[in-house]
């Protein structure tokens, strides 16, 4: 760990200004990647502004029936929320299914969408490592890369996206709300993501100084039912080898609505308008999930040692939509 | 004997120091003037050192030295198997030469003021190589860097295979496993003139003293070891690591006590692993399930600077009555460190593959897996052809199955469903030796009431410090409370390695004994001095109960607290000293701990959702002297087993020999999610060829037999036989 110069902001236009022309400041909320990163030396920033005095703990809902969720509320608050147990489900679902009580207590909603790959070559500096440094090399594509993505790679990165509630909140059509040196401005969730394309160090559409404020989450038609399926190798604290969200609206057993979003194998949460498209206005069977699965896969690009994750995921798929439009 | 003190479920007396924070781990000493070691490892597996570039570490703040092959003392190699107890982890000293073997190999030490000045500093020592291709994976070997370990032979197997009438020839791949205690180890070096005293993580302090002697070139009345407190080992602290002696050289150079402590990423390559292994089995059987011929090929892996031997042969010897037997073993020399016992060592990894190849046989004959054991029982050790000292396999067998329900098991794959999951049983035989070494311990009764009790042995986190207090206080019939057990220090009476599964069965004789002499001497105290109620008693007439001496015939209460014997000579205390030798009759028996597990786990085909829903182990295993230590130890075993079967492998990139998941996020151990509810059996046949008390050892049985027991639970539901370990979702997605 390098040494760096340590800030406290309490309010979010001294963040926005302990961090102005700053190029290597970073903020810091539960610090559960980026202080990790430090110690690895994969991070070394020259600035550290801690943003968890900043008043954006709040949860609430919005004039339209959606919720506002402030970017320092911790992920275990938001997990047991009343609202989002009952009306957001897949978003409950997916925090709890996240790492451990002691990392949920720290990790902030801000953070989560900023997660960073737990891909061993980008963790160790020993490596080249086109996300930490471009055009210096990608040694997972020919590594061990088990846990690697299969959607959304390029020749430069195939380093998985490790959030569970960015999957989730990808599926609930979140929308990000973010304050910078030029105002305020929202970007949808869909949005917020970058393929790694060559430029995989380029992770989101935050600028210099940006800092998450808010996460809003549109309102749900009143039944609307939504679910959170992760399959991993171990029963808890692991990332995922592959995961599903599924927000659907039913009438009868036709799919009025489905928003659909995958985790564990996209360079990014993986939302899937393909499989989305397939199923809305039909019949909710086994069949159509299948079919739907397949084409949310179609353009998967399997490595030496993830090819199981094609599979994997695509069943994946199936069951959650099976267990979200499963009739009482 | 007789007290419920031995065998009842004593807590542990050293448990609150420890949930407390009050005992003392390696680095936890608080040392003055301590300064911090931190090691530079190799970023390459084979080849040898160009260059050390540490001009600008030595010159970053805090920095004291940056010591390598080119500025570091003579250090020798240890006289290993020439002598006896005179193992190390590695036997080439750290910065021998500029040689390289294996990724995270010491190049560098840099010392410090501070910790944080240490790392920073060797993130700044640039080490260049001339690197060459290295070898990491065993099915990467050729006959060209393997060579012969070990070879049992009886009968003409060779003969006997091909004429069977029903044959199994499959191979089995178990991989390199990490030990990964939840202490790392660390070593932290203090001199005083020609002396050191050494704060280490060992599980054998004598071991560990007379190496450092060796490899240090100094008497060994110059070195003391202690170990107080381990936070477990497995295996991979039975023997000296290189940091040792980094920390020995650098505080005697620097003339300041320096630490060295071993990061969470170099515990996967610089002390110690479980080695891969790759057996071919070959069983051949008559149509009614008799064993004609039963042979294991072995190839393990093993480091280029030591013969590591993972024996995978002697269980395969004698598992199972077969007139024709053979196990062969070789080692392939790969860039990897070298590997060390981890629990269970050998028999871990061959159980996998016998008890695969006998469940896959028994399918084969359309016979019951614990039908087939039990026609092939081994009445007599056909190895050493001993009788077995106590062997009670068969009542086993029976008990597990019969609390299972073993005999409600479809036999039919996938036939067992739960709704949408299927049901999967699997079994499997454990065994594990038993032995017993030699050993002395001093007991001391003393003027306040008390007892203490000594020896260099170590309590690993298994419950040795209880065993001792728990002896004495039978033989003396003090509290538990009253007598204070020391352990972990070379300048101690010389006690065994805590390995194999044999601390109990070698300390207990030795205990009674040294207890026995104490007590004698009060005794002799009460019969030869004037005012004593006793004087002139015959000796042979009185005893000691409840701490006090009484006549055999009266009870406790008409006689005296030795104390106030010992008060009338003005004494502190009357010791105790017994030394005790490995048993003789051992040489007339075979002596086997032997159990039975029984697992039940469920399938959710669709998703290939593994879970283990039922466990269920009986232990043969002598008596028990503490019920629930003895406990923890098996459960313990079996999650361990559960680890190794569904989750635990350590990962080489082929290009650099680097373990890429060297770290608790990538190198997966069961949480207790994936624990089900579990239970243990344990027969509590008293085994006295040992010691009079029967005890055999349980710290490594759990663990062996367990992946077996659930790759033929996951065959049962799935249909799908897993050869190579650890079970991936990948093989499940049928």
């Amino acid at each position: 760990m390098e040494a760096f110069q340590f800030n406290q902001a309490k309010t979010v236009s001294s963040a926005l200004e302990a961090v102005r022309s700053q190029t290597e400041a970073k903020f810091v909320a539960g610090g559960t990647t980026l202080v990790d990163l430090m110690k690895l030396n994969v991070e070394i920033p020259k600035k550290v502004v801690d943003i968890n005095s900043l008043p954006l703990t709040q949860i609430e809902s919005t004039p339209d029936g959606g919720l506002k969720i402030g970017a320092m509320v911790r992920n275990s608050d938001l997990a047991h929320d009343e609202t989002v147990q009952q009306r957001y489900t897949v978003l409950s679902e997916a925090l709890l299914s996240g790492a451990s009580p002691q990392l949920r207590n720290m990790a902030s909603t801000g953070g989560n969408l900023l997660q960073r790959t737990r891909c061993y070559y980008f963790r160790d500096t020993a490596y080249p490592c086109n996300k930490r440094e471009p055009g210096s090399g990608c040694p997972a594509i020919d590594g061990f890369n088990r846990i690697h993505a299969i959607l959304g790679t390029s020749e430069h990165c195939i380093a998985t996206h490790p959030s569970d509630m960015a999957v989730a909140m990808m599926a609930l059509e979140a929308v990000v709300h973010i304050q910078g040196a030029h105002g305020e401005r929202n970007v949808p969730l869909n949005d917020f993501y970058l393929l790694p394309g060559s430029t995989p160090n380029r992770e989101n559409v935050l600028a210099l100084g940006d800092l998450i404020t808010y996460v809003t989450l549109p309102p749900l038609t009143n039944g609307t039912r939504s679910h959170y399926l992760k399959l991993r190798d171990r029963a808890s604290y692991e990332f995922a080898l592959s995961s599903a969200a599924v927000v659907a609206l039913l009438s009868g057993h036709r799919i009025q609505r489905v928003r659909i979003a995958l985790g564990g194998v996209g360079t990014k949460p993986w939302r899937s308008m393909e499989a989305e498209q397939i199923l809305e206005g039909r019949e909710a069977s086994e069949n159509n999930f299948r079919a739907a699965a397949e084409a949310a896969l179609k353009d998967a690009k399997p490595r030496h040692d993830n090819a199981f994750k094609v599979e994997l995921a695509k069943r994946c798929l199936t069951r959650t939509l099976k267990n979200v439009t499963q009739f009482a | 004997m007789s007290s419920s003190v031995i065998g009842g479920p004593i807590t542990r007396i050293d448990g609150k120091l420890k949930v407390t924070g009050g005992a003392k781990y390696a680095a936890d000493y608080p040392i003055e003037k301590l300064a911090y070691g931190v090691a530079v490892p190799s970023t390459i597996a084979d080849g040898k050192i160009a260059r050390i570039d540490s001009v600008k570490a030595e010159k970053m703040p805090g920095v004291l030295a940056v010591f390598h092959h080119d500025n570091f003392d003579k250090l020798y190699r240890p006289a290993g198997a020439f002598e006896e107890l005179s193992r190390p982890g590695e036997s080439r000293p750290p910065f021998e030469d500029g040689n390289i073997y294996y990724y995270g190999q010491f190049v560098a030490l840099v010392v410090a003021d501070t910790f944080q000045q240490a790392q920073d500093a060797a993130a700044n020592v640039h080490v260049t190589y001339d690197e060459k291709a290295p070898l990491v994976l065993l099915n990467q070997a050729t006959t060209s860097n393997t060579t012969l370990a070990k070879k049992y032979s009886r009968g003409d197997a060779d003969s006997a295979f091909p004429k069977a009438p029903v044959q199994l020839d499959q191979t089995y791949t178990t991989p390199t496993e990490t030990h990964n205690p939840m202490e790392m180890h660390a070593t932290i070096a203090v001199w005083n003139k020609d002396k050191v005293t050494l704060y280490e993580s060992s599980q054998g302090v004598v071991n560990h003293h007379n190496v450092m002697s060796e490899m240090l070139g100094i008497p060994l009345e110059n070195i003391e070891v202690i170990s107080k407190f381990i936070g477990s080992g497995f295996g991979g602290k039975l023997f000296p690591w290189p940091h040792s002696l980094l920390a020995a050289v650098a505080a005697r150079k620097l003339g300041r006590p320096v630490k060295v402590s071993v990061p969470r990423t170099l515990m996967f390559t610089t002390v110690g692993h479980r080695p891969a292994t790759q057996q071919r089995m070959r069983l051949g059987a008559t149509q009614d399930g008799k064993l004609v011929s039963f042979q294991n090929d072995i190839l393990q892996h093993t480091s280029l600077v030591d013969d590591y031997v993972e024996d995978c042969t002697q269980v395969s010897s004698l598992l199972y009555s077969s007139p024709n037997n053979t196990a062969i073993q070789h080692l392939a020399r790969l860039n990897v460190g070298t590997p060390t016992p981890m629990r269970g060592p050998g028999r871990t990894p061959a159980l996998f593959a016998i008890e695969s190849a006998m469940d896959e046989l028994a399918i084969k004959l359309n016979m019951d897996a614990l039908e087939l054991r039990l026609k092939n029982y081994a009445e007599t050790d056909e190895a050493s052809n001993l009788p077995w000292s106590s062997k009670h396999l068969r009542e086993a067998y029976q008990t597990g199955a019969d609390r299972f329900g073993w005999s409600k098991r479809n036999p039919k794959v996938g036939s067992m469903r739960n709704g949408d999951l299927i049901q999967g049983w699997g079994m499997a035989t454990c065994t594990w030796p038993a032995g017993r070494h030699a050993a002395e311990v001093r007991v001391r009764l003393l003027a306040d009431g008390t007892a203490r009790a000594s020896c260099a042995t170590q309590d690993i986190g298994t419950g040795t410090y209880t065993v001792f207090a728990q002896v004495v206080s039978d033989k003396t019939g003090l509290p538990l409370g009253k007598i204070q057990v020391v352990l972990g220090d070379s300048a101690l009476p010389p006690g065994p390695t805590s390995g194999g599964s044999s601390v109990t069965s070698t300390v207990l004789p030795a205990i009674v004994e040294a207890t026995q002499k104490a007590v004698d001497a009060v005794i002799q105290v009460a019969v030869y001095t004037p005012n004593s109620p006793f004087q002139n008693v015959d000796a042979k007439t009185l005893k000691m109960t409840q701490g006090r001496i009484h006549a055999q015939d009266k009870s406790p209460d008409t006689g005296v607290p030795f104390q106030d014997i010992l008060a009338l000579r003005n004494l502190v205390g009357l010791d105790g000293h017994a030394k005790t030798d490995a048993d003789p009759d051992v040489k007339k028996f075979s002596t086997h701990s032997f159990g039975a597990h029984f697992c039940e786990i469920s399938f959710d085909p669709g998703i290939a959702r593994l879970r283990i829903t039922r466990w269920l182990t009986v232990i043969d295993s002598g008596r028990m002297v503490n019920a629930k230590t003895a406990r923890n130890q098996i459960l313990g075993g079996v999650v361990m087993g559960i680890g190794m079967g569904l989750f635990e492998a350590t990962i080489y990139d082929t290009r650099n020999g680097h373990p890429i998941n060297n770290n608790f996020a990538d190198y997966i151990v069961p949480v207790n999610a994936d624990i089900p509810e579990m239970d243990c059996i344990f027969l509590d046949y008293p085994d006295t060829v040992l010691n009079e008390y029967g005890a055999r050892g349980v710290g490594e049985i759990g663990l062996t037999g367990v992946a077996s027991a659930l790759t033929s639970a996951v065959y049962h539901a799935t249909g799908v036989r897993v050869r190579d370990l650890p079970i991936r979702m990948e093989q499940l997605l049928v």
